[in-house]
Protein backbone atom coordinates (compact mmCIF):
# COMPACT_ATOMS: atom_id res chain seq x y z
CA UNK A 1 0.00 0.00 0.00
CA UNK A 2 1.42 3.22 -0.91
CA UNK A 3 1.54 6.76 0.75
CA UNK A 4 -1.24 7.97 -1.14
CA UNK A 5 -3.31 5.44 0.00
CA UNK A 6 -2.36 5.16 3.15
CA UNK A 7 -2.94 9.10 3.28
CA UNK A 8 -6.14 8.73 2.30
CA UNK A 9 -7.56 6.01 4.25
CA UNK A 10 -6.24 7.84 7.26
CA UNK A 11 -8.04 10.88 6.47
CA UNK A 12 -11.58 9.16 5.59
CA UNK A 13 -11.01 7.20 9.11
CA UNK A 14 -10.67 10.85 10.61
CA UNK A 15 -13.18 12.24 9.03
CA UNK A 16 -15.92 9.27 9.65
CA UNK A 17 -14.83 9.48 13.15
CA UNK A 18 -14.98 13.35 14.28
CA UNK A 19 -18.66 13.25 11.46
CA UNK A 20 -19.79 10.45 14.07
CA UNK A 21 -18.67 12.20 17.21
CA UNK A 22 -20.49 15.28 16.12
CA UNK A 23 -23.50 13.47 15.32
CA UNK A 24 -23.51 11.76 18.88
CA UNK A 25 -21.81 13.78 21.54
CA UNK A 26 -24.11 14.92 24.11
CA UNK A 27 -22.00 18.43 25.00
CA UNK A 28 -22.97 20.54 22.58
CA UNK A 29 -20.11 22.36 22.55
CA UNK A 30 -17.88 19.42 21.64
CA UNK A 31 -20.07 18.51 19.02
CA UNK A 32 -19.25 21.85 17.26
CA UNK A 33 -15.52 21.15 18.02
CA UNK A 34 -15.56 17.75 16.61
CA UNK A 35 -17.40 19.47 13.54
CA UNK A 36 -14.80 21.85 13.30
CA UNK A 37 -12.16 18.69 12.96
CA UNK A 38 -14.45 16.69 10.72
CA UNK A 39 -14.30 20.03 8.40
CA UNK A 40 -10.67 19.77 8.15
CA UNK A 41 -10.30 16.63 7.56
CA UNK A 42 -12.79 17.42 4.39
CA UNK A 43 -10.38 19.88 3.41
CA UNK A 44 -7.30 17.66 3.83
CA UNK A 45 -9.19 15.12 1.55
CA UNK A 46 -9.80 17.76 -0.97
CA UNK A 47 -6.15 18.77 -0.61
CA UNK A 48 -5.79 15.08 -1.09
CA UNK A 49 -7.51 15.24 -4.57
CA UNK A 50 -4.94 18.16 -5.58
CA UNK A 51 -8.19 20.41 -5.68
CA UNK A 52 -6.21 23.43 -3.37
CA UNK A 53 -8.80 26.06 -4.06
CA UNK A 54 -11.66 24.08 -3.42
CA UNK A 55 -9.58 23.37 0.32
CA UNK A 56 -8.66 26.85 0.61
CA UNK A 57 -12.44 27.49 0.02
CA UNK A 58 -13.51 24.96 2.69
CA UNK A 59 -11.10 26.11 5.38
CA UNK A 60 -11.93 29.74 5.15
CA UNK A 61 -15.57 29.51 4.53
CA UNK A 62 -16.48 26.47 6.95
CA UNK A 63 -13.51 26.43 9.39
CA UNK A 64 -13.05 30.15 9.70
CA UNK A 65 -16.72 31.19 9.18
CA UNK A 66 -19.73 28.86 9.66
CA UNK A 67 -18.24 26.77 12.63
CA UNK A 68 -17.27 29.97 13.86
CA UNK A 69 -20.98 31.45 13.77
CA UNK A 70 -22.72 28.23 15.43
CA UNK A 71 -19.85 28.65 18.02
CA UNK A 72 -20.78 31.97 18.26
CA UNK A 73 -24.58 31.06 18.57
CA UNK A 74 -23.85 28.05 21.01
CA UNK A 75 -23.06 30.77 23.24
CA UNK A 76 -25.67 32.87 23.19
CA UNK A 77 -28.25 30.72 23.37
CA UNK A 78 -26.78 27.93 26.03
CA UNK A 79 -25.02 27.68 29.21
CA UNK A 80 -22.54 25.80 27.64
CA UNK A 81 -21.65 22.93 30.36
CA UNK A 82 -24.42 21.23 30.63
CA UNK A 83 -25.61 17.94 28.61
CA UNK A 84 -28.18 18.19 25.74
CA UNK A 85 -31.66 16.49 26.02
CA UNK A 86 -30.41 12.87 24.90
CA UNK A 87 -32.49 11.34 21.74
CA UNK A 88 -35.80 9.39 21.91
CA UNK A 89 -34.40 5.71 22.35
CA UNK A 90 -36.78 4.82 19.91
CA UNK A 91 -35.76 6.96 17.27
CA UNK A 92 -32.32 6.47 17.44
CA UNK A 93 -33.23 3.00 16.91
CA UNK A 94 -35.22 3.41 13.89
CA UNK A 95 -33.13 6.26 12.85
CA UNK A 96 -30.18 3.83 12.62
CA UNK A 97 -31.52 0.73 11.00
CA UNK A 98 -32.91 3.14 8.01
CA UNK A 99 -29.57 4.55 8.10
CA UNK A 100 -27.46 2.08 8.15
CA UNK A 101 -29.94 -0.20 5.64
CA UNK A 102 -29.98 2.96 3.00
CA UNK A 103 -26.02 3.62 3.53
CA UNK A 104 -25.33 -0.10 2.80
CA UNK A 105 -28.41 -0.24 -0.24
CA UNK A 106 -26.22 2.85 -1.58
CA UNK A 107 -22.39 1.08 -1.36
CA UNK A 108 -23.83 -2.12 -3.21
CA UNK A 109 -25.20 0.15 -5.85
CA UNK A 110 -21.81 2.06 -5.78
CA UNK A 111 -19.77 -1.24 -6.01
CA UNK A 112 -22.07 -2.88 -8.26
CA UNK A 113 -22.33 0.11 -11.43
CA UNK A 114 -20.10 0.08 -14.34
CA UNK A 115 -18.28 3.19 -14.21
CA UNK A 116 -17.45 4.52 -17.61
CA UNK A 117 -14.26 5.16 -17.96
CA UNK A 118 -12.92 8.60 -18.06
CA UNK A 119 -11.17 10.31 -20.39
CA UNK A 120 -7.44 10.59 -19.79
CA UNK A 121 -6.96 14.62 -19.70
CA UNK A 122 -5.02 16.04 -16.65
CA UNK A 123 -7.22 17.53 -14.55
CA UNK A 124 -6.44 21.26 -13.70
CA UNK A 125 -8.39 23.06 -11.54
CA UNK A 126 -6.42 26.09 -11.28
CA UNK A 127 -7.57 29.61 -10.32
CA UNK A 128 -7.41 30.89 -13.41
CA UNK A 129 -9.74 28.05 -15.00
CA UNK A 130 -12.01 28.47 -11.97
CA UNK A 131 -12.36 32.20 -12.53
CA UNK A 132 -12.80 31.50 -16.25
CA UNK A 133 -15.40 29.29 -15.61
CA UNK A 134 -17.40 31.63 -13.47
CA UNK A 135 -17.32 34.91 -14.90
CA UNK A 136 -15.53 34.99 -18.07
CA UNK A 137 -17.81 36.02 -20.79
CA UNK A 138 -18.69 33.06 -22.85
CA UNK A 139 -21.57 30.93 -23.30
CA UNK A 140 -20.03 28.34 -21.33
CA UNK A 141 -19.47 29.99 -18.04
CA UNK A 142 -21.54 30.33 -14.95
CA UNK A 143 -21.91 34.07 -14.73
CA UNK A 144 -25.74 34.30 -14.77
CA UNK A 145 -25.27 31.74 -11.26
CA UNK A 146 -22.47 33.62 -9.42
CA UNK A 147 -24.86 37.09 -9.79
CA UNK A 148 -27.61 35.19 -8.27
CA UNK A 149 -25.48 33.95 -5.46
CA UNK A 150 -24.15 37.22 -4.82
CA UNK A 151 -27.40 38.71 -4.80
CA UNK A 152 -28.46 35.50 -2.43
CA UNK A 153 -26.41 36.61 -0.42
CA UNK A 154 -26.82 40.11 0.06
CA UNK A 155 -30.62 39.23 0.30
CA UNK A 156 -29.35 36.35 3.69
CA UNK A 157 -27.31 39.46 5.02
CA UNK A 158 -29.84 41.67 4.90
CA UNK A 159 -32.43 38.84 5.97
CA UNK A 160 -30.22 37.72 9.19
CA UNK A 161 -30.10 41.44 10.68
CA UNK A 162 -34.01 41.89 10.02
CA UNK A 163 -34.57 38.69 11.65
CA UNK A 164 -32.55 38.94 14.74
CA UNK A 165 -32.97 42.29 15.35
CA UNK A 166 -33.87 43.29 19.09
CA UNK A 167 -37.49 44.36 18.51
CA UNK A 168 -37.89 48.08 19.25
CA UNK A 169 -39.59 48.93 22.84
CA UNK A 170 -43.16 50.56 22.10
CA UNK A 171 -42.85 54.24 22.15
CA UNK A 172 -45.69 56.23 24.23
CA UNK B 1 -3.40 8.15 -6.48
CA UNK B 2 -4.68 5.76 -9.26
CA UNK B 3 -4.49 2.52 -6.81
CA UNK B 4 -7.86 4.14 -4.94
CA UNK B 5 -10.50 3.01 -6.96
CA UNK B 6 -13.04 6.38 -6.67
CA UNK B 7 -15.85 4.16 -5.63
CA UNK B 8 -13.88 4.23 -2.15
CA UNK B 9 -13.95 7.77 -1.90
CA UNK B 10 -17.74 7.87 -3.19
CA UNK B 11 -18.39 5.25 -0.06
CA UNK B 12 -16.34 7.98 2.32
CA UNK B 13 -18.95 10.89 1.48
CA UNK B 14 -22.11 8.00 1.29
CA UNK B 15 -21.00 7.10 4.60
CA UNK B 16 -21.12 10.72 5.67
CA UNK B 17 -23.88 11.78 4.49
CA UNK B 18 -25.48 8.98 6.39
CA UNK B 19 -23.88 10.11 9.32
CA UNK B 20 -25.20 13.48 8.90
CA UNK B 21 -28.87 12.14 8.18
CA UNK B 22 -28.58 9.93 11.29
CA UNK B 23 -27.82 12.96 13.15
CA UNK B 24 -30.70 15.29 11.81
CA UNK B 25 -33.08 12.63 12.70
CA UNK B 26 -32.15 12.24 16.63
CA UNK B 27 -30.92 15.45 17.11
CA UNK B 28 -33.35 17.53 19.12
CA UNK B 29 -31.55 20.86 19.84
CA UNK B 30 -31.56 23.30 16.69
CA UNK B 31 -28.47 24.53 16.57
CA UNK B 32 -27.18 20.57 16.28
CA UNK B 33 -29.72 19.83 13.69
CA UNK B 34 -27.73 22.50 11.40
CA UNK B 35 -24.58 20.47 12.44
CA UNK B 36 -25.65 17.50 11.00
CA UNK B 37 -27.01 19.36 8.15
CA UNK B 38 -23.66 20.64 7.44
CA UNK B 39 -22.10 17.28 6.94
CA UNK B 40 -24.52 16.34 4.72
CA UNK B 41 -23.48 19.25 2.41
CA UNK B 42 -20.27 18.38 2.76
CA UNK B 43 -20.49 15.06 1.46
CA UNK B 44 -22.35 16.40 -1.77
CA UNK B 45 -19.30 18.65 -2.15
CA UNK B 46 -16.98 15.76 -2.07
CA UNK B 47 -19.06 13.86 -4.50
CA UNK B 48 -18.96 16.66 -6.69
CA UNK B 49 -15.24 16.85 -7.03
CA UNK B 50 -14.80 13.15 -7.45
CA UNK B 51 -16.92 13.01 -10.31
CA UNK B 52 -15.45 16.00 -11.68
CA UNK B 53 -11.74 14.72 -11.09
CA UNK B 54 -11.99 11.18 -11.91
CA UNK B 55 -14.31 10.76 -14.94
CA UNK B 56 -14.43 13.98 -16.13
CA UNK B 57 -11.02 15.62 -15.69
CA UNK B 58 -11.17 18.08 -18.70
CA UNK B 59 -13.83 20.08 -17.15
CA UNK B 60 -13.97 21.62 -13.74
CA UNK B 61 -17.87 22.44 -13.49
CA UNK B 62 -18.06 20.22 -10.36
CA UNK B 63 -15.60 22.23 -8.86
CA UNK B 64 -17.33 25.60 -9.79
CA UNK B 65 -20.66 23.75 -8.37
CA UNK B 66 -18.84 23.36 -5.02
CA UNK B 67 -18.40 26.74 -4.83
CA UNK B 68 -22.03 27.51 -5.21
CA UNK B 69 -22.73 25.02 -2.61
CA UNK B 70 -20.57 26.13 -0.03
CA UNK B 71 -21.74 30.10 -0.99
CA UNK B 72 -25.17 28.77 -0.55
CA UNK B 73 -24.65 26.98 2.90
CA UNK B 74 -23.04 29.89 5.03
CA UNK B 75 -26.02 32.21 3.87
CA UNK B 76 -28.14 29.16 4.90
CA UNK B 77 -26.36 29.00 7.94
CA UNK B 78 -26.11 32.69 8.50
CA UNK B 79 -30.48 32.31 8.48
CA UNK B 80 -31.06 29.28 10.26
CA UNK B 81 -28.63 31.07 13.47
CA UNK B 82 -30.78 33.96 13.05
CA UNK B 83 -33.90 32.46 13.47
CA UNK B 84 -32.83 30.11 16.36
CA UNK B 85 -31.55 33.46 18.24
CA UNK B 86 -35.01 34.86 17.64
CA UNK B 87 -36.52 31.61 18.80
CA UNK B 88 -33.98 31.83 22.08
CA UNK B 89 -34.90 35.18 22.37
CA UNK B 90 -38.57 34.97 22.63
CA UNK B 91 -38.84 31.00 24.29
CA UNK B 92 -35.75 30.79 25.87
CA UNK B 93 -35.53 27.21 24.43
CA UNK B 94 -33.92 26.13 20.83
CA UNK B 95 -35.54 22.20 20.91
CA UNK B 96 -37.14 21.73 18.33
CA UNK B 97 -39.93 19.90 19.74
CA UNK B 98 -41.35 22.60 21.98
CA UNK B 99 -40.78 25.46 18.30
CA UNK B 100 -44.70 24.21 17.75
CA UNK B 101 -46.37 27.54 18.36
CA UNK B 102 -47.75 27.91 14.81
CA UNK B 103 -49.08 24.29 14.79
CA UNK B 104 -52.14 25.04 16.86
Amino acid sequence: MSGSAIAFYGIAAFVLITGLLTVTTKKLFRAAIWLLFSLIGIAALYFWMEVEFAAAVQVIVYVGGIVVLIIFSIFLTHQEGINMPSALTKRSIFAGLAVIAAAGYTCLLLLNHYWMKGSDEVFDPSVNKIGHLLVANTAESFVLPFELVSVLLLAAMIGCIVIALKAQPEKK
Amino acid sequence: MSEIPFTHILMLSTALFFIGAFGFLTRRNMIAMLMSLELMLNSVNINFIVFNKYLFPNNIEGVGFTIFIVAIAAAEAAVAIAIIINLFRNTKNIDAENADHLKY
